[in-house]
């Protein structure tokens, strides 16, 4: 594996088969009573935020502790970046002291490359501005293959601003590179004219693509691409885009609904239909713990993954 | 220094204006070329021997970002021409998006001031269209005209309003042989664009600027053009639909005429995929297609001439994320070189042809009578020798004061060895002499 996770790219098949199967081992630690295994004791893990995500930053936090690392979580509100200091010297701060992985959220596409310029150890990316948000794609994957068994021949929608999001793009790259079926399913203005050279599908009727899916997947859709005139109405959008309860009975039995969080209930998806059996929200979201540990642990080189399942 | 006899022994004289390619002697005293032939020998001249390389009109760059006043932590006149004459150019037009803007006679006459005391480069500094480059009012271009000005621009963005573009078009009739230039791009289309729309801004997520948003303000420039009888230069293009309406514009018999970049030249979205803020100019690299239509486009004459739109930025406002950082490379050191390279090289253009687009061409749109040749005696010795085969890897430091280069790493062919102000040899052996 590469030394940093700034894009999906940076990660094979084979790559993603290997994390996926070590999130697995790693799963059964978040069922114990003390959920900590000593893989990565005496390393140092950087949360550098500067975006505002509780939940992402804590699901790299409890990855990271549980694995025994020291985790500095560095938010960009009362500190030194708030008064102007720059993505370099806080980066060459970092790395003077000593953190061996950097886990970066950061409103602007591409600053998890700049960061590697000026340090020495890993760096993660924890979604950047429009670009990509590889770990999020990993644990999707993780719990499609965990819920049907596998990722390969998947029929998958991704229904929403796929223009601006980085988690389409990220699980667009990952599920193509894994030989699922990917459809993006949204308005044009909000699907990039390129896209079917990413190897995906589009289209702009999601009733027609509905009765065909394993997993639907809805992105958050944010209400400021309507004053951007994306589209005419958060109202209209969720009639003709929305997973509504009226639409969701087309889904065939044993499909997931999924989504990244957080989900604006009532607009690309109706209350109801989250709460449904099927949709697999929350499992997400613990998945996320597990897949993050593996990817922490792949990427610093901890010790071997019995030793690292471990107790402490 | 410039009494000095000097004779460059066995030199290739490249002279698209005189119509001379041949390898002959050149013989300066006095500021001005004294002879050209086989007897240009003069007794008591020092003697270099030129025997391989090239000797043509100084270079002339019509569009210059020399950052003074205002912006000097970037670049000043003093560097910038410095770092001009290290490229082979003996007369550039810095823009007038300074502060204060050069929208009027004071600021022209300071840059001018400046540069004369530097003595490195002639300066030509190009006055804005509008006041405070604002896109509202004209600015007194007949001021400004009477310093001296001949070319105006409010580059860094277009004039937005169609009817301020075609009233100043139309006034500046009323001066002879006076430029409009036009920085095409349409701001509702292009806002927040970070690189060009394509393949590569979405996959990068980056925010994309479309080539329309450059071609429908040329389209509605030439259409101006065509109301007003007005004199226009088109900057910087990017776009091969941008070229077509050129072409078709200069067939129909508008007073037209456009410049491309050497950035432009040689690369395209294609290097952006690493998110090096070195390759973020405006307007964006574009497609390789695109790339391949300025390419001919400097090939057939559509393109009258090669600028390098030199944007110096101070390296902790380039070292940022790529969208906070602000668009723009330098180009005056590496921009013959690149031609040398990308375009003579490959059997493109003629030595001759790229000598036309980088000196005499941009010369008579800029009204410098004394630079662009011909080289004849008698004439004002302003000349560039370079070695056209002398191969090196661009690297910092730059006699620039910046260093946002996008050829930074790049191997180049063609190197500057003499760079001659009316006689004075402000470049000797590849280094400024002051």
């Amino acid at each position: 594996m590469n030394r940093h996770l700034l894009s999906i790219h940076d990660v094979s098949a084979v790559d993603i088969v290997r994390i996926l199967d070590t999130a697995e081992s790693f799963r059964e630690v978040g069922t114990r009573v003390i959920k900590k295994v000593p893989a990565l004791r005496g390393r140092t893990i950087v949360n550098l935020f500067y975006e505002n995500s509780t939940r992402t930053r804590i699901s790299f936090e409890l990855a990271a502790k549980r694995l025994s690392a020291d985790v500095i979580n560095f938010t960009t509100s009362g500190t030194s970046v708030s008064k102007g200091e720059s993505l370099k010297d806080t980066a060459l701060t970092l790395q003077a002291m000593g953190a061996d992985a950097i886990v970066i959220r950061h409103s602007s596409s591409g600053a998890p490359f700049t960061l590697t310029k000026w340090v020495k150890g890993s760096v993660l990316n924890a979604g950047d501005g429009t670009h990509e948000h590889p770990t999020q794609a990993l644990l999707d994957m993780y719990t499609m293959r965990e819920r049907l068994g596998k990722i390969e021949g998947l029929r998958v929608a991704i229904v929403g601003d796929v223009l601006h999001s980085r988690v389409a793009r990220s699980l667009s790259f990952g599920l193509v590179k894994m030989g699922a079926e990917v459809t993006l399913v949204g308005p044009p203005t909000l699907i990039p004219p390129e896209a079917p050279s990413w190897g995906v599908q589009v289209s702009y009727d999601i009733d027609g693509v509905l009765p065909k899916l394993d997993v639907c997947y809805m992105l958050r859709v944010q209400r400021e691409r309507q004053r951007q005139q994306y589209f005419p109405s958060v109202r209209e959008y969720s009639r003709l885009f929305g997973l509504t309860n009226a639409r969701v009975g087309m889904l065939p039995e044993g499909s997931l609904i999924m989504h990244p969080g957080p989900m604006n209930r009532g607009v690309e998806i109706d209350s109801d239909v989250a709460d449904l059996p099927q949709s697999v929200i929350e499992e997400q979201v613990t998945n996320g713990i597990a897949v993050r540990m593996s990817l922490l642990y792949l990427l610093l080189g901890g010790t071997g993954v019995e030793e690292a399942s471990a107790d402490v | 220094m410039s009494e000095r006899r000097i004779v460059f022994r066995a030199v290739r004289i490249v002279d698209p204006a005189s119509g001379r390619d041949e390898t002959t002697d050149v013989a300066i005293e006095a500021q001005r070329i004294t002879a050209v032939g086989p007897d240009a020998m003069t007794a008591g001249a020092s003697v270099v021997d030129a025997d391989g390389l090239v000797l043509g009109p100084g270079l002339v760059d019509m569009h210059t970002h020399l950052r003074e006043p205002g912006f000097e932590h970037k670049e000043t006149v003093e560097t910038g021409t410095r770092a001009a004459a290290a490229g082979g150019f003996t007369a550039v037009a810095p823009m007038a998006n300074t502060d204060p803007v050069a929208d009027n006679a004071a600021v022209i006459h300071e840059v001018r001031d400046l540069a004369a005391t530097a003595g490195l480069c002639d300066v030509f500094p190009v006055g804005a269209i509008t006041r405070g480059l604002a896109g509202e009012e004209m600015a007194e271009l007949g001021e400004m005209v009477e310093a001296g000005v001949r070319l105006f621009s409010d580059d860094g963005r277009c004039v937005p309003d169609a009817r301020v573009l075609r009233n100043a078009l139309t006034y500046a009739k009323a001066f002879e042989d006076v430029v409009l230039a036009e920085h095409c791009e349409d701001a509702a289309l292009a806002e927040s664009g970070q690189m060009h729309e394509g393949l590569h801004s979405y996959s990068l997520g980056l925010a994309g600027q479309p080539r329309e948003a450059e071609e429908v303000i040329v389209a509605r420039d030439l259409a101006i053009a065509r109301l007003t009888g007005g004199r226009l230069h088109l900057c910087h293009l990017s776009s091969a639909g941008s070229i077509e309406m050129v072409r078709r514009a200069k067939a129909e018999g508008l007073r037209v005429t456009a410049e491309v970049t050497p950035h432009h030249l040689v690369f395209s979205d294609e290097d952006l995929i690493t998110y090096d803020t070195n390759f973020k100019v405006n307007p964006p690299l574009r497609s390789p297609e695109d790339r391949e239509a300025l390419r001919t486009a400097v090939v057939d004459g559509t393109i009258d001439a090669v600028a390098t739109d030199h944007a110096p930025h101070a390296v902790e406002e380039k070292e940022a994320e790529f969208d906070r950082s602000p668009p723009g490379t330098i180009g005056l050191e590496t921009a013959l070189a690149a031609i040398l390279t990308h375009l003579v090289e490959p059997g493109r253009i003629s030595l001759s042809r790229a000598v036309e687009a980088m000196s005499v061409r941009p010369a008579r749109i800029l009204g410098a009578a004394e630079h662009g040749g011909p080289l004849e005696p008698g004439r004002p010795a302003n000349l560039v020798v370079f070695d056209p085969s002398a191969e090196w890897t661009v690297e910092a430091p730059f006699v620039s004061r910046s260093r946002n280069s996008a050829f930074l790493g790049s191997k180049l062919r063609g190197r500057v060895l003499y760079t001659m102000l009316r006689g004075d040899l402000v470049v000797a052996d590849g280094k400024p002499q002051r």
